[in-house]
């Protein structure tokens, strides 16, 4: 069997809270999955079952308790902040619900700095940002502006592009398609299946049905890995 | 834009490793024990409450304070045994330091212009016309208009002051700079500018940065890592993202659940 892109095993999770009694909240246990290069795999389960648990959990912003998460055979459980960093950079990308950005900073640089951080010269990321705000319906008298003012829809474009501007090995989607239009939806739906059709594995949180239904090859319900509640 | 690399760096080494560093006040602590390596292009980020031992162990870093007890390395020297020269050299060429106040580090008598080419001086340069240029040029990249480089840094707003301070620090091209609040007291659009500044600053000259904040929101931006301090000591460290998203210390939760959300 090849090397999966993603391996999870055994994975758990508990937050505790200090300053609220030091109540301890066990929310997830025995997590598992593993996804393979060209694979789009789809975390389902109700609100607050642990779906952004679990990705956070991949992408290291969340501290896992116990067990492996392995991305390209780095355990983002047990690896440096430095490591996890150069992950992120190569290998890892993103694309949250929300967009984080230092004010100011024209939507161009914002889109082209996953490229930069990389070592990509400025014009070849900065041409390679416009061709994805371009596909992505974004006018372009709005390049030269900060996103901070963009509408909620424009603000999710801006950072779809600058979630697929490298072509990392692996994918995190948090809701890729919500609040977008039709059209949109369907640019985000193609960028997916192009990633997939280069060997990304990509793991995804989507409310819409049918788009995920589309672009995903399997559906792991995050309900199973809840901790049972002590009788 | 690539800049111009005087030192070749093993970008897999630590530029600066920091060993049990502790900083006493008589019988109270300063700071204790405090451990961590930093690589080149990595910007460290310190937070904590007034108090918390941040700026003493900054100090003690960049070698204004003397430590009591531990090592600091740069590039697998000792720093705190270097000789008083030796040190002075380092904080003129590889080594910047912007303080909170721009006062503390520009000469306010001083023209603007002076103050970027003073520090080129101090490393060797004397063609007035090469130095007039690269702090010119210095000016540009920091965002003040080329009228004002015989301007005294009196005349200009705290921003542009603040501002200066960065160019007259980072045109030798160093490769550690240690800063301590350098956000505070400004305006929050003034603010803004500087972090973009800050950040594209770190990118292109690959940077390794030590910043001292109490602004959570300003590391969130800037820093690759935190440290949080309480009480001299470093509670938690870690990735910054996970750090302020899952903080693990009672401390840390405090504080960042402090943050009022805009």
């Amino acid at each position: 069997m090849p090397n999966p892109m993603i391996l999870i095993e055994n994975v758990s999770k508990r937050f505790t809270l200090h300053n609220q009694n030091a109540a301890v909240i066990p929310v997830m246990t025995g997590a598992q999955m593993r996804v393979e290069p060209g694979e789009c795999v789809a975390l389902t389960g109700q609100s607050g079952a642990g779906k952004s648990t679990l990705m956070r959990m991949i992408y290291g912003n969340y501290l896992a308790a116990s067990g492996s998460i392995l991305i390209g055979g780095l355990d983002v459980v047990r690896a440096s902040p430095r490591e996890i960093i150069r992950l992120r950079r190569e290998t890892l990308g993103y694309v949250s619900q929300f967009l984080r950005v230092v004010p100011r900073v024209p939507t161009r640089t914002v889109v082209a700095e996953p490229l930069l951080a990389l070592g990509h010269g400025e014009a070849e990321a900065h041409a390679r940002a416009e061709e994805l705000l371009k596909m992505l319906n974004i006018p372009e008298r709005l390049w030269s502006l900060s996103p901070t003012t963009f509408s909620g829809g424009e603000q999710q474009r801006v950072n779809i592009a600058r979630g697929f501007a490298h072509d990392y090995p692996a994918l995190l989607l948090d809701e890729p398609t919500a609040s977008l239009d039709g059209a949109n939806r369907e640019v985000v739906l193609q960028l997916i299946e192009r990633a997939k059709a280069r060997g990304a594995a990509i793991v995804g949180i989507f409310h819409d049905e049918a788009a995920r239904k589309r672009v995903c090859d399997r559906e792991i319900d995050v309900t199973g890995f809840t901790p049972r509640k002590a009788a | 834009m690539t800049l111009h690399r005087t030192i070749n760096l093993d970008l897999d080494s630590p530029l600066l490793r920091v060993e049990a560093l502790t900083k006493l006040y008589g019988a109270r602590i300063g700071c204790a024990d405090v451990s961590f390596d930093l690589y080149p292009g990595e910007v460290l980020g310190i937070v904590g409450e007034s108090g918390s031992g941040k700026s003493t162990l900054l100090s003690c870093l960049a070698g204004h304070l003397a430590c009591d007890e531990g090592r600091v390395l740069y590039r697998n020297r000792d720093v705190v045994t270097l000789s008083e020269p030796e040190r002075r050299l380092l904080s003129r060429t590889e080594w910047a330091f912007v303080h909170q106040n721009p006062r503390d580090g520009l000469r306010m008598g001083v023209s603007a212009g002076g103050n970027v080419g003073e520090r080129l001086m101090a490393v060797g340069a004397r063609n007035y016309a090469a130095i007039r240029a690269s702090a010119t040029d210095w000016l540009g990249r920091v965002e003040i208009a080329a009228e004002r480089i015989d301007d005294r840094p009196r005349q200009f707003s705290g921003g542009m002051q603040q501002r200066l301070q960065i160019a007259r620090n980072l045109v030798t091209s160093p490769r550690l700079v240690f800063m301590d609040e350098p956000t505070g007291g400004l305006d929050v659009s003034v603010q803004a500018r500087l972090l973009d500044l800050l950040r594209s600053l770190v990118r292109d000259m690959g940077l390794s940065v030590i910043i001292v904040t109490h602004d959570l929101a300003v590391a969130r931006l800037l820093a690759d890592r935190l440290m949080v301090m309480k009480d001299g000591r470093v509670i938690e460290q870690g990735l910054t993202d996970q750090v302020l998203d899952d903080p693990q210390h009672a401390y840390t939760q405090l504080l960042v659940s402090s943050v009022l959300q805009v």
